[in-house]
């Protein structure tokens, strides 16, 4: 086991997933210069001295250009890991993400495949309204693309990996505070989940969602920095003898709806955090689903979490009040309890 | 090309019958650029086509059946009815799902030439776009891609003077849309569109220097669609006389022409060709009649990739 951060273990997985099929190769801004940044948070650092400048190969600013040049390269046989430095550029290639990249194989009737993965920094980060947004949600609601958001080093890692081999796009959405980026690209106020990361190699499924703390009271489910903020709050509810089960789905399409479900029914009650705006949320998503398929287990309200519905903003009280805090986080569990 | 009209003709028939649901973008008059340019390609090119791209498909060996089955929405169309007429493709012969979105395709050619650069030793990836989409910023961004790192790649702007109903002057202040090769650093050549042997001419000549990986072309072909844009398109933008000007530029009965001119075609031969192409029509059009709908619940499959298809 060592010690890694998550742009460690996410710049391993693109190392192992290059040295092992010939036809994996990144695409991005300012990713392989020399003496360059290594993609905005440093995950892509001397890879190029690695694999060369082919196949970590940087674009010019040009974010539909570069997506599509991947999506084309993807349906046309390589493997491609395309890089956007902000998941806020990703609106600039919506046209490909959307109408390309999600809808090639079923336009073509299931022939065509796009093996594509791209990475997308994202969360309120102290850079105001376009270098901050939560497009995780967003995104979900596209047929067509997996979605993924890893919180930890091993889940960075093996999630990247299945992503490579996965035949169709998928979107991870990597979050700024948990890189634990160093030097220069450090994350100021970054939390620092360091994380056992194995030498073997492993997977870790598209799909499959993980219980990061147990509890028999509340289920509480977050997802990138939420899971923390989740997991602040169950130690705070502890002392008080509350017990919150703290679900992270990992993936979020597709989405391991049963993990929820059936902590749901053990716990009767659900919060759900997230840092992205409230209407039309993911987390709508997830109320709207146990509330179908687990109503009857429910002993309260489903109560969610979120950013209110105005973009990040960037002075640093205003945007710790955008965050949701693990104190509001505790607060809601309170109030269905 | 001959198949490429009377194909298109016949789907605007059975479409004011009723028989095609939709709506239908042809391609009649700007026959010559498909065949010109695909003549020169393999099953294992790739091509991307528009919204317009009937012609392409045919051009580059998707069966005819398969595209009026599609037309049809049937299960046997050569993407099981999820594509429709603005999607044909079949990726067996190259050629991908048409992209509908205009100037969409270009950064998927330049990534297709990307992976043929480094796959296949001398594929190329062939792009068609009308002279709308090149003022998509997608297109400048793709060609600008294409030209920093050489990719086999063509860039084929089928300037047919109306982006929908939008005339060429009042989107350019340019006179030619290959002018803007220069600015992205590749090699810029006008065309008569309608001239299929001078299409043959240029189209060879960047197809074979993108397969000697000396990098992209952006041809601009000079032509004319002698129909509307799309169904029900009255054409009240433009004169009849100016249709008229180009219709007797038509590029069939040129090469009808042109073959008998050099004694390469007789009549007896061009009615037999003739004779052909509507058997296979009728073939295209009974397959297309006869075959199943899709199970509505097809609609459930497909929106991730599966080996099983």
């Amino acid at each position: 086991m060592a010690l890694m951060t998550i742009a460690e273990a996410l710049r391993q997985a693109i190392r192992e997933e290059m040295r092992r099929d010939p036809r994996v190769f990144c695409i991005g801004e300012d990713i392989g210069i020399l003496g360059g940044f290594g993609g905005a948070f440093t995950v892509t650092l001397g890879l190029s001295e690695e694999f060369g400048h082919e196949r970590i190969l940087d674009t010019p600013i040009s974010e539909t250009g570069l997506i599509g040049v991947a999506i084309g390269a993807a349906m046309a046989g390589l493997r491609p890991i395309a890089d956007v430095q902000y998941g806020d550029f990703l609106f600039c290639a919506m046209d490909q993400i959307a109408n390309q990249a999600a809808k090639m194989t079923y336009m073509s009737g299931g022939t065509v495949k796009v093996p594509l993965v791209l990475r997308a920094p994202v969360g309120a980060t102290g850079r105001g309204a376009q270098h901050a947004q939560s497009l995780e949600a967003f995104f979900t609601h596209i047929p067509g693309l997996k979605v993924v958001a890893p919180a930890t080093a091993y889940d960075a890692k093996g999630l990247l990996k299945s992503a490579v081999r996965d035949d169709n796009p998928v979107i991870i959405f990597e979050h700024k505070l948990l890189y634990g980026s160093k030097g220069p690209r450090a994350e100021r106020g970054a939390l620092s989940p360091v994380g056992e990361v194995p030498e073997e190699e492993y997977l870790v499924p598209i799909g499959k969602g993980i219980i990061r703390r147990e509890g028999k009271d509340v289920t509480i489910v977050g997802k990138l920095l939420t899971v923390y903020r989740a997991l602040e709050a169950a130690e705070q509810l502890a002392k008080e003898g509350i017990e919150a089960e703290v679900i992270d789905p990992r993936t979020l399409v597709p989405l391991d709806k049963e993990l929820i479900l059936d902590s749901v029914r053990k716990t009767g009650r659900l919060v759900i955090v997230e840092e992205d705006n409230y209407t039309g949320g993911w987390g709508a998503d997830v109320a709207a689903m146990v509330a179908a398929e687990a109503f009857f287990w429910l002993d309260a309200p489903i109560v969610r979490v979120s950013a209110p519905d105005t973009p990040p903003p960037f002075s640093p009280p205003m945007e710790q009040f955008y965050v949701p805090s693990a104190e509001r986080v505790v607060q809601a569990v309170k109030s269905i309890l | 090309m001959l198949t490429i009209r009377r194909f298109e003709e016949r789907c605007n028939y059975l479409f004011m019958q009723g028989r095609i649901p939709s709506t239908l973008h042809l391609y009649i008059g700007q026959e010559a650029v498909a065949a010109g340019v695909c003549a020169h390609l393999r099953p294992d090119d790739y091509l991307f086509s528009t919204h317009r791209p009937h012609g392409h498909a045919i051009a580059k060996g998707v069966a005819p059946r398969a595209i009026m089955a599609e037309l049809y929405g049937k299960v046997t169309g050569c993407c099981k009815g999820k594509g429709g007429s603005m999607h044909v493709g079949d990726v067996r012969v190259g050629m991908f799902p048409a992209v509908a979105i205009v100037g969409a395709n270009a950064p998927l050619a330049a990534g297709a030439a990307l992976a043929a650069k480094w796959l296949d030793k001398d594929r190329v990836s062939v792009c068609f776009f009308g002279e709308g989409a090149a003022n998509e910023g997608a297109v400048h961004e793709a060609m600008n891609m294409a030209a920093i790192w050489d990719l086999p790649v063509v860039y084929v702007c089928e300037n047919n003077l109306y982006a929908a109903s939008t005339p060429f002057s009042k989107a350019f202040k340019i006179q030619n849309v290959a002018d803007r090769a220069a600015a992205y650093g590749m090699p810029g050549v006008i065309v008569d569109g309608n001239d299929v042997e001078a299409v043959y001419r240029v189209a060879g000549e960047a197809i074979a220097r993108a397969r000697r990986r000396e990098g992209p072309t952006l041809i601009e072909a000079k032509t004319y669609r002698l129909c509307g844009h799309s169904r029900s398109d009255p054409r009240t933008y433009r004169s009849r006389e100016e249709e008229e000007e180009w219709a007797k530029r038509d590029p069939i009965p040129r090469l009808a022409g042109r073959l008998k001119e050099l004694g390469l075609a007789s009549d007896e031969t061009l009615e037999r060709i003739e004779q052909e192409v509507q058997a296979l029509i009728d073939n295209a059009v009974r397959f297309a009649e006869e075959s199943p709908l899709p199970d509505p619940e097809d609609t459930l499959k497909h929106v991730f990739w599966s080996e099983e298809g």
